[in-house]
């Protein structure tokens, strides 16, 4: 019996299996016992939420790819096919075309929330880049997925996106050439856009797991920012988490399927139900809603270059947050001066996304020009001042402390600390 | 008389408007369509079948001359009421090229409710040549492919003015209608009263054909709507409660802790 496993399962089949592949024991430790801090809110549910529906995407998509065909000729007729001959076709395309929106939302809500409570800092740093490197992937497939169906705005977006690669200087059209596989956007992009489309969510799945291997070694962040100083601060993920974050997931669904069901085409475009046509240009050729934002960094710029070179910074700034945010502090709850400037934060991207949704002319082009300076400034400028400028508040000495309603609380509060203790 | 349900749907349908379609309808240089009370608008809207079996007299008589409408099968018209004899003599009427047979012959036949309807031109150029350069477009999914839907298919059928409005230039060829972005139109105005006699002794002005084929054309584009529909107030119904209960036993489960 040497080497195998010390399984504590008392059941003799489980403990069988657990002795030689010790998967129930890492279950029990990861998801069950595993401590988390006992006072995360329903902000702390949405990476729970992104997982779900990537696994909703990715079942209906594996669906959806018995009945497409990635030809030019047949790709808009078999996605309509699906719709109209393939049982339930219509719910499995509206759950997968919608589910990349969700998708977008949650993991927005959850970037944020990071930011919001510096779940970014020492030590979750290659946590937090992980989640960005999610971001980038699911961008490309979300992309690539859009093109598929081989509409108007399919057509004309992959047009516009693969052409910034043009912007690269010497080798730009050489590049964009080798994009194609052609010389237009055709048939070649079309096939290899569904063969990256297929692959890339694998991908995440690999990276989402790396994301959760380093969470589980961390374990979350909380709304105080303060790590746990022992048991009494902690609470194991089931049932406590389990529920609650089941909880979160059922509203979450509700949201989902108003739209899967009632309204599955807002957040699409109704040109994508005209099929592609190289020789008829959109009048307005828009990307996705979730793209928006960057669509308008990119066309705040007057020069291509320039806007194509912002437009990728801004994404990929994001990985080195965690050096430019120089205070120690990690919550917002804690850094009164900190906080206006993550709400205009959060105001600015909202203005670029409407923006980015506007034609590029009048008062949209100055206002695309004041979201994108002060998106960049928010990471350049503010973030390393304010560590050093700042004054944080008093933190609390514990969680438990904290949510016993003992210990220095800022603000009102802070007049009667001790003697409740 | 709105009904309460469909006052809720356009509360939400409205929040949403707000949101997004502005801009699109910005673009666009029309006005937006105004919004018309549909059967079919609503969580719990469904079909008028009697309005959707007049549009497709409508579409037949008078767009089905220039306007496909491929991606729907005959067998499809069963649900909009039609019985299967019904069925098996509206396909009958037209003539399908089948083949090759067994000697490697092409040959026509009668169609068939497994088969589409069948393409007023044999391709898009040939469609451009017979109408001066505009394509007529397929219209199987008319109402998907344009901001505003119904609305805008009716308010365009409505649309139409003799002359377009003092001080504007007439264009040679083109048709001005309130709606269409940029107002000129390549399709002349194609409803107008009496064009067509309704079996059921409906009157035919030309608002009760823009009503009935717009009807019939939204059906066509989305004829999964009703069930679509039907399956989201259940399986939304059915999340409500499980949320309710589950929202329970997470009380129940963290009542133990001291917080």
């Amino acid at each position: 019996m040497v080497g195998l496993h010390k399984s504590e399962f008392r059941n003799p089949v489980v403990r069988w299996i657990d002795e030689r592949l010790p998967v129930f024991t890492l279950m029990d430790k990861e998801y069950s016992k595993f401590p988390v801090p006992r006072n995360l809110t329903y902000m702390w549910s949405f990476g729970g939420m992104a997982m779900v529906i990537l696994m909703t995407i990715i079942i209906t998509g594996v669906f959806l790819a018995m009945h497409y065909i990635p030809h030019t000729a047949h790709a808009f007729d078999s996605v309509e096919r699906i719709m109209r001959d393939v049982n339930y076709g219509w719910l499995i395309r509206y759950l997968h075309s919608n589910g990349a929106s969700m998708f977008f939302i949650v993991v927005y809500i959850h970037t944020f929330r990071g930011l919001y409570y510096g779940s970014y800092k020492h030590p979750r740093e290659l946590l937090w880049i992980l989640g960005v490197l999610i971001l980038l992937l699911m961008m490309a497939t979300a992309f690539m997925g859009y093109v598929l169906p081989w509409g108007q705005m399919s057509f004309w977006g992959a047009t516009v996106i693969t052409n910034l690669f043009s912007a690269v200087p010497f080798v730009g059209e050489s590049v964009v050439t080798w994009l194609w596989g052609g010389f237009s956007v055709d048939n070649p992009t079309l096939t290899r856009f569904y063969s990256l489309h297929y692959l890339l969510p694998f991908a995440i799945v690999g990276v989402v797991f790396l994301h959760i291997v380093a969470l589980h070694i961390t374990s979350s962040n909380n709304p105080l920012g303060v790590e746990p100083k022992g048991p009494q601060d902690t609470i194991p993920f089931h049932p406590y988490m389990t529920i609650k974050d089941t909880f979160a997931l059922l509203l979450f669904f509700i949201f989902y399927f108003v739209f899967v069901f009632f309204y599955p085409n807002y957040l699409g475009h109704p040109d994508n139900y005209i099929p592609a046509d190289p020789l008829v240009t959109p009048a307005h050729i828009v990307p996705e809603w979730y793209f928006l934002p960057f669509y308008a960094i990119l066309r705040a710029v007057p020069d291509k270059l320039g806007g194509v070179v912002l437009m990728f910074a801004s994404i990929l700034i994001l990985f080195v947050v965690p050096w430019l945010d120089t205070s120690p502090v990690r919550s917002m709850k804690f850094r009164p001066l900190a906080r206006p400037f993550f709400w205009t934060f959060v105001a600015s991207c909202l203005l670029l996304g409407y923006c980015g949704a506007m034609p590029a002319e009048g008062i949209w082009v100055p206002l695309s020009r004041v979201g994108t300076a002060y998106y960049f400034a928010y990471f350049l400028v503010v973030l390393p001042l304010l560590g050093k400028l700042e004054k944080p508040l008093p933190l609390p000495t514990s969680i438990t402390e904290r949510v016993l309603g003992g210990g220095p609380v800022p603000a009102a509060a802070a007049a009667k600390p001790m003697e409740k203790a | 008389m709105r009904t309460p349900r469909s006052i809720l749907g356009g509360l939400f349908g409205a929040a949403l408007a707000a949101g997004l379609a502005a801009p699109v309808f910005a673009a666009g240089e029309a006005p937006p369509p105004p919004r018309q009370a549909w059967s079919f608008s609503g969580v719990f809207g469904t079909f008028d079948r009697a309005a959707a079996q007049r549009g497709l007299l409508v579409y037949k008589q008078v767009c089905a001359s220039c306007h496909g409408l491929t991606r729907v099968a005959y067998r499809n018209l069963a649900a909009i009421g039609f019985s299967d004899d019904e069925i098996r003599s509206l396909a009958a009427e037209i003539t399908v090229v089948d083949g090759p047979n067994d000697d490697g012959e092409m040959f026509e036949r009668p169609g068939r409710p497994s088969d589409r309807f069948k393409a007023p031109y044999p391709n898009e150029k040939a469609a451009r040549a017979a109408n001066n350069g505009a394509y007529p477009v397929d219209l199987s999914l008319i109402t998907k492919a344009r901001a505003g839907g119904a609305d805008y298919l009716y308010a365009l059928l409505t649309g139409y003015r003799d002359d377009p409005p003092p001080g504007v230039q007439a264009l040679e060829g083109m048709h001005w209608n309130e709606y269409f972005p940029g107002h000129w139109i390549a399709m002349a105005r194609p409803l107008y009263d009496d064009q067509v006699e309704y079996p059921d002794g409906t009157k035919a002005t030309t608002e009760q054909m823009a009503w009935d084929v717009t009807t019939f054309l939204a059906w066509a584009a989305q004829p999964y709507l009703e069930q679509q529909r039907q399956i989201g107030v259940r399986a939304i119904l059915f999340l409500l409660v499980l949320a309710g209960l589950t929202y329970g036993v997470k009380r129940r489960v963290w009542a133990d802790l001291k917080h």
